[in-house]
């Protein structure tokens, strides 16, 4: 086992990452629920490294026109528009 | 409304005069998105969320004839094996007084179980599906990734999760998989299933005579006495009924459900990054710049296991990490597929138990989210592997608590599994 998986600061720096603001008893206690399951995640190192087969194809189309979403519809959810836009918060 | 918290939403969606499914009520997960209804994903992010258009599989229900009866009630987007995370409230298991449905389709489980609906659509990303069919006593089919259409569902982890059936009888839900089965232009990792003959309902003939079934001893081991008691009994019924069945090794599964949380958390930190509040969703307000509105609307959009899960993929993500956790997680997902396959070389199907335990009381999961993770064991390594699966009921405990039974088949075995399993319900 490794040393405490996480303390308040990185929880702190995650959820800063994760744009979560978090309350600090949530902080408390996600701090040790994660260090619970980060735990639980160290068995993957018993993992040995596996080929992984690609399967996969792309799937491609003709790009072209075609009806979609009227700028009204698109806009219905958002909490403000203006001018026939999304509005959202100030970049800085 | 239901006494049991089954819906979110009561609206009723008319579909087309005729058709297969004419007559017939089928209940939508509240993830599944319905053009004019409400699709809240169980989170106070998306209360008011209505879309402006259908997921595939709604559009195909309304097609063949289906009435939709209402918007069924969930683990916030997903995230939880008792759906007891929803915004909504917990949904209570109807046919068990005091426990869980299981999750993360809890009210799509419910409102079979309880008669309100004649069928209903669910989503399984690491048992969603499976897990509430087995504790609500009913039948629920995770279909082969890429067989069913995600157009229109909102998305938790891409890579793992499907739509399928919820019935109350094997031949139902494989009458439900026939109409929203196929090829769509609009979700570009479905395929079309090899050719075979007949329906998925017309599989359901229940002639188990000659099948061949794995039994993996890893899903057996550590799950609840009781389970494992009514296990053997329904694999005694299928064995007299001309099936037979042998132990197998899969190794790789003690590992599964580490490696599915890891991605799921993974894909799901990318995916809800998309809920900021602006386009959609809770309102983060516009005091302060962007990351701050950003980080205000999700703190009071998302419920506490939404806010662990995208917390644990940034981590896993995030600088340093990424080769511990999700490249490992990517290895054990190829292990799981090859284990898988070569079991399957040998044999027909696949059973375990759904879920190692029956269903939990209501309320004790809540406080412990490692025990609840690891209740997924036997259903999450089939999501890794791609592969269909169903649950079937198999029996009661001795407090009367619902046991299922699943049945895993090799990728697009739909009717393997389908055949097997109408040989129990």
């Amino acid at each position: 086992m490794s040393d405490p998986a996480v303390d308040p600061k990185e929880v702190r720096h995650v959820a800063d990452l994760a744009r979560v603001d978090l309350a600090d008893d949530e902080i408390e206690r996600f701090t040790e629920q994660l260090g619970d399951i980060l735990d639980a995640f160290e068995a993957l190192d018993d993992v040995p490294e596996t080929e992984r087969e690609a399967e996969l194809s792309n799937v491609m189309r003709p790009d072209e026109t075609r009806e979609s979403l009227s700028q009204e519809e698109a806009l219905r959810n958002a909490s403000d528009t203006e001018e026939g836009q999304f509005k959202g918060p100030k970049v800085s | 409304m239901t006494e049991y918290n089954g819906y979110v939403t009561d609206e009723t969606i008319e579909g087309a005069d005729d058709g297969p499914l004419a007559g017939k009520t089928v209940a939508v997960k509240d993830n599944i998105s319905t053009e004019g209804v409400r699709t809240t994903c169980g989170s106070a992010m998306l209360e008011d969320y209505v879309p402006p258009y259908d997921a595939t599989v709604v559009e195909r229900l309304k097609d063949a004839g289906a009435t939709i009866p209402g918007k069924t009630n969930m683990d916030e987007f997903g995230m939880g094996t008792t759906t007891e995370t929803s915004a909504f409230g917990p949904v209570e298991n109807p046919v068990a007084e005091g426990r869980v449905p299981g999750g993360s389709s809890g009210g799509s489980a419910a409102v079979v179980a309880a008669g309100d609906a004649d069928l209903a659509l669910g989503s399984d990303t690491g048992g969603s599906i499976r897990c509430p069919a087995a504790f609500c006593g009913v039948v629920g089919i995770k279909p082969t990734y890429g067989l069913v259409s995600r157009y229109g569902l909102v998305a938790y982890a891409n890579s793992l999760e499907q739509i399928g059936p919820i019935a109350p009888t094997v031949e139902d839900a494989a009458a439900l998989l026939d109409v929203i089965a196929g090829p769509d232009e609009h979700d570009a990792t479905t395929q079309e299933a090899p050719e075979a003959d007949g329906s998925y309902a017309a599989a359901a003939d229940g002639d188990v005579d000659g099948l061949s079934i794995g039994v993996p001893t890893e899903l057996l081991d550590g799950a609840d006495d009781e389970v494992v008691e009514t296990f053997w009994d329904a694999m005694d019924d299928l064995e007299a009924q001309g099936a037979s069945y042998h132990e197998v090794e899969l190794p790789s599964v003690e590992h599964a459900v580490e490696a599915y949380y890891v991605i799921a958390m993974s894909e799901a930190s990318s995916n809800l990054a998309r809920f900021d509040g602006v386009r959609y969703g809770q309102s983060g307000g516009y005091d302060g710049n962007w990351n701050e509105s950003f980080a205000n609307a999700r703190e009071e959009g998302f419920g506490e296991e939404v806010k662990r899960r995208i917390l644990l993929g940034t981590y896993a993500l995030s600088a340093g990490y990424h080769d511990k956790y999700y490249k490992k997680a990517q290895d054990a997902r190829a292990w799981v597929k090859q284990d898988f396959d070569e079991a399957l070389e040998d044999a027909d199907v696949l059973a375990s138990p759904t879920m190692p335990v029956p269903p939990m009381k209501r309320g004790e999961s809540l406080d412990d989210p490692l025990t609840m993770y690891l209740a997924d064991a036997n259903t999450t390594p089939v999501n890794l592997a791609n592969l269909p699966a169903i649950s079937v009921p198999a029996g009661e405990t001795d407090d009367s608590l619902p046991v299922g039974l699943q049945l895993v088949g090799p990728a697009f075995g739909e009717r393997e599994i389908i055949r097997a399993g109408s040989a129990l319900a």
